[in-house]
């Protein structure tokens, strides 16, 4: 029976040698080699479930009275895309289930990125011949973040209005052509034409995600043709070689267990833990807002850069040049990608370190490396710790401007402070092995990854 | 003689391997390395299969229930337990059931003969061309203009050029302020301490120039534009000129010692501004004051605006303090 099926996919397609190298293709065993699937695996719960979102969801923004089965909002005036997200929630059998989970697995997509970059960074994963791979990973995380950021747009709450009104005012802050860019993408002065809510739509359904699922194929591919990197256990492990379970029968029970774990987590969270119950916050109207709405985590760092910088716009005389928004919304950030994205390239050119690495290093195996990435990070995550000041204020009753006087301070101290500390201790805990090594010469070849 | 051979062979082969598994006709070496059986991790496998069945079929039936309580939490957690029997499922198949194999493959390199062939293959093929840099000049023109070309059409997503539009407001010279319910308001009716949200009466109000906020100060403590402000009441515009969001909070001076003033706040970045001082920042990331409307109190002792905006309305541009909000 499997023969027949074989030659007959053979006869047609002639792929039976490539199947065959496909089964046995070497997967190097270690969890931490997992987060990217975790990842894969969100992005197709994220397609499947968006998909059945999107034959209840109407995109228009044009405004009727709400008299649905959500009585406290009964009499409300609200546009389409508002009720019709009401309407999944409310009236659509499983409807709420679909849009929880779909929400839940955008956050969860996300965090696997963003572990997954570190685990890249943290172990040398990106260097030649890997490089590229590591730039459409970056793509994909900052695609993701805009994806997501459409995403809970898209449902014309108050809270998604809000979103909108502060991305609107990032654009508009870049100089030169911030208020030209702006008119084009919203046609008009904020809220924008009715035509920017078709735009939103389908950028999140279709442009969005097609860039994304291209970016993943290029990225797999990648993968897959320059075979994956491996820590060393053994001597059997090298440059040379790579060392793993097959993927077939190995890996794929593995690989799928994986992948229906997932989608366990995703379906309970969706089912019994709520996240952003728009009806709560209302319609979107201009001139209403609220503090007790929060976006999702991962523009958490991005709030707290917004908010954290000092009330100044960079003017001459009364000329306004970068408007405030600009420094937490697009300056902060686009130094964080462009590190990142320069990352391989500066180290390449102060370490002259030029080769193929197949293996990976621990990160107390490159101090420097780890010391400046943990020193980001710090950076990064004091800023988007900053970003609750607000609500420390409201559950705690420590005054917001001493906590923002009080990060304006930590967020530059604590990344040095993490600096040499990190690189303090890789240091010690290299120089601890070679003591251990000179003692048990049997244990030498044995490292441990972290 | 050969022939009575292979028959005896066959025959025994027959009689021995009776009731044993039929062996494959040509004994071919392994591909997959070989392992034990495991007759209990079979059965647990067998048994978490039964379990997702029962859970998928759960979720068929609370689906098809109607008027069900906490109808969202049964189909997740059936659902979710049918996805979560069959990973446990799984993880027991990859751990238990299939062999754990190490194989080794080289990694792959790269091809030096290649590349250069490529290279001579593109070099070659160029060798009619006497003024190849020319060539290429020309061709990159005449694309990238291509390109300009095609991209030109996406002018007509908005208006690229009109900014003009931004200072557009309604509020203008004896507008009167209308309520949420599009009701008058009263001067009479703002109180000190309280933050009134208004419209301007028959205009849009999904214009980040419409919406405006109204408190009341002590006339006494009012330090900027004092004219402005018929019997200590102000206006201002209700969108924070950081980030566009609406100002919704109102800091009353309730708690002196930390907050020393009255101040309009808003709430996405916690920008601070001063009803008192011509909505001048007091804390927080705007660059700008908040746009301040003159008030006056016409004969039936509503509000009305006395004329436009101290400045732009809603977020900062390139350039934003070069013009006036008008209507």
């Amino acid at each position: 029976m499997i023969r027949r099926i074989v030659r007959f996919l053979d006869q047609r397609t002639g792929t039976a040698p490539l199947l065959k190298r496909t089964l046995r293709y070497v997967f190097p065993d270690h969890w931490s080699f997992l987060l990217g699937e975790v990842a894969l695996y969100c992005f197709i719960l994220l397609v499947l479930t968006g998909l059945y979102l999107t034959f209840f969801f109407d995109d228009s923004v044009a405004q009727m009275t709400y008299h649905g089965s959500y009585r406290p909002l009964d009499g409300a005036t609200m546009s389409h895309a508002y009720a019709s997200v009401l309407h999944i929630s409310f009236d659509v059998k499983a409807g709420l289930l679909i849009r929880q989970t779909h929400h839940w697995a955008a956050n969860v997509f996300v965090a696997a990125i963003v572990l997954h970059v570190l685990r890249v960074f943290f172990t040398g994963a990106f260097r030649k011949p890997r490089d590229l791979t590591y730039l459409l990973g970056l793509g994909m995380l900052m695609l993701a973040l805009l994806e997501g950021y459409a995403g809970y747009s898209l449902a014309d709450d108050l809270l998604s209005g809000m979103g909108l009104a502060i991305g609107y005012s990032v654009a508009m802050s870049i100089p030169f052509v911030g208020a030209n860019l702006a008119n084009l993408i919203w046609d008009g002065p904020f809220p924008g034409s009715s035509s920017f809510w078709p735009r939103l739509f389908i950028a999140h359904v279709l442009v969005l995600p097609v860039l994304i699922g291209g970016l993943l194929a290029a990225h797999l591919a990648l993968v897959v043709s320059r075979h994956h990197t491996q820590f060393k256990r053994s001597v059997r492990e090298s440059e040379r070689r790579v060392v793993g379970i097959p993927a077939f029968p190995g890996q794929a029970p593995r690989s799928i267990g994986l992948m229906l774990w997932v989608f366990a987590v995703l379906f309970l969270l969706g089912g019994l833990v709520q996240i952003n119950p728009v009806w709560l916050w209302g319609p979107y109207h201009v001139g209403d807002g609220t503090n007790g709405a929060q976006p999702d985590w991962y523009l958490g760092w991005l709030i707290g850069a917004l908010r954290l910088v000092p009330g100044f716009d960079l003017t001459i005389g009364h000329y306004t040049l970068v408007p405030n928004p600009f420094w937490g919304g697009v300056l902060f950030p686009g130094i964080v990608f462009g590190i990142l994205i320069l990352w391989p390239w500066l180290e390449r050119r102060v370490t002259g370190d030029d080769a193929f690495h197949n293996l990976l290093e621990r990160p107390r195996d490159n101090p420097w490396r780890t010391a400046i990435g943990v020193a980001l990070l710090t950076w990064v995550f004091l800023i988007f710790v900053s970003g609750s000041a607000d609500r420390v204020d409201v559950l705690f009753g420590i005054d917001y401007a001493t906590q923002i006087w009080v990060y304006r301070v930590t967020i530059w101290v604590g990344p040095l402070i993490a600096l040499f500390v990190t690189k303090r201790v890789c240091d010690e805990l290299v120089a601890g092995e070679r003591v251990r090594r000179s003692g048990f010469h049997e244990s030498a070849q044995r490292g441990i990854p972290d | 003689m050969t022939r009575i051979r292979d028959w005896l062979i066959t025959a025994t082969v027959l009689v021995a391997g009776r009731g044993k598994r039929p062996t494959p006709r040509d004994p071919k070496p392994r591909i997959v390395a070989a392992g034990e059986p495991d007759r209990r991790a079979e059965n647990v496998v067998l048994l978490l299969f039964l379990l997702a069945t029962v859970a998928g079929a759960a979720f068929i039936v609370v689906y098809a229930l109607d008027r069900l309580s906490n109808q969202t939490q049964w189909l997740g957690l059936s659902i979710g337990s049918a996805f979560a029997l069959l990973a446990l499922a799984s993880t027991v198949i990859a751990h238990r059931l299939v062999v754990t194999e190490e194989i080794v493959e080289p990694y792959p390199s790269e091809s030096p003969d290649a590349q250069g062939e490529i290279e001579q293959i593109v070099e070659e093929s160029g060798s009619r061309f006497t003024r190849k840099r020319l060539v290429a000049v020309a061709g990159a023109g005449a694309l990238g203009t291509l390109g300009a070309a095609l991209l030109a059409p996406a002018a007509s997503f908005g208006p690229l050029l009109r900014t003009g539009d931004l200072y557009r407001t309604a509020w203008r010279r004896g507008r009167r302020l209308v309520d949420d319910g599009g009701r008058p308001l009263a001067a009479d009716a703002i109180e000190e301490g309280a933050f009134y949200t208004a419209y301007p009466e028959g205009a849009d109000r999904e214009l980040v120039g419409s919406p405006i906020v109204v408190v009341r100060l002590p006339p006494a403590e009012i330090r900027d534009r004092r004219d402005w402000a018929p019997g200590g009441i102000v206006a201002f515009s209700k969108i924070c000129t950081h980030a566009g969001c609406a100002i919704a909070l109102y800091r009353k001076p309730t708690f002196a010692p930390t907050q020393p003033r009255p101040a309009l706040v808003c709430p996405c970045h916690y920008s601070t501004f001063d009803p008192a001082a011509g909505g001048a920042v007091l804390f927080g990331p705007a660059g700008r004051p908040l746009p301040q409307l003159p008030l006056e109190i016409d004969g039936a002792g509503h509000l009305r605006a006395a004329g436009t905006f101290s400045g732009p309305v809603g977020p900062s541009w390139w350039g934003v303090r070069m013009g006036k909000a008008h209507s």
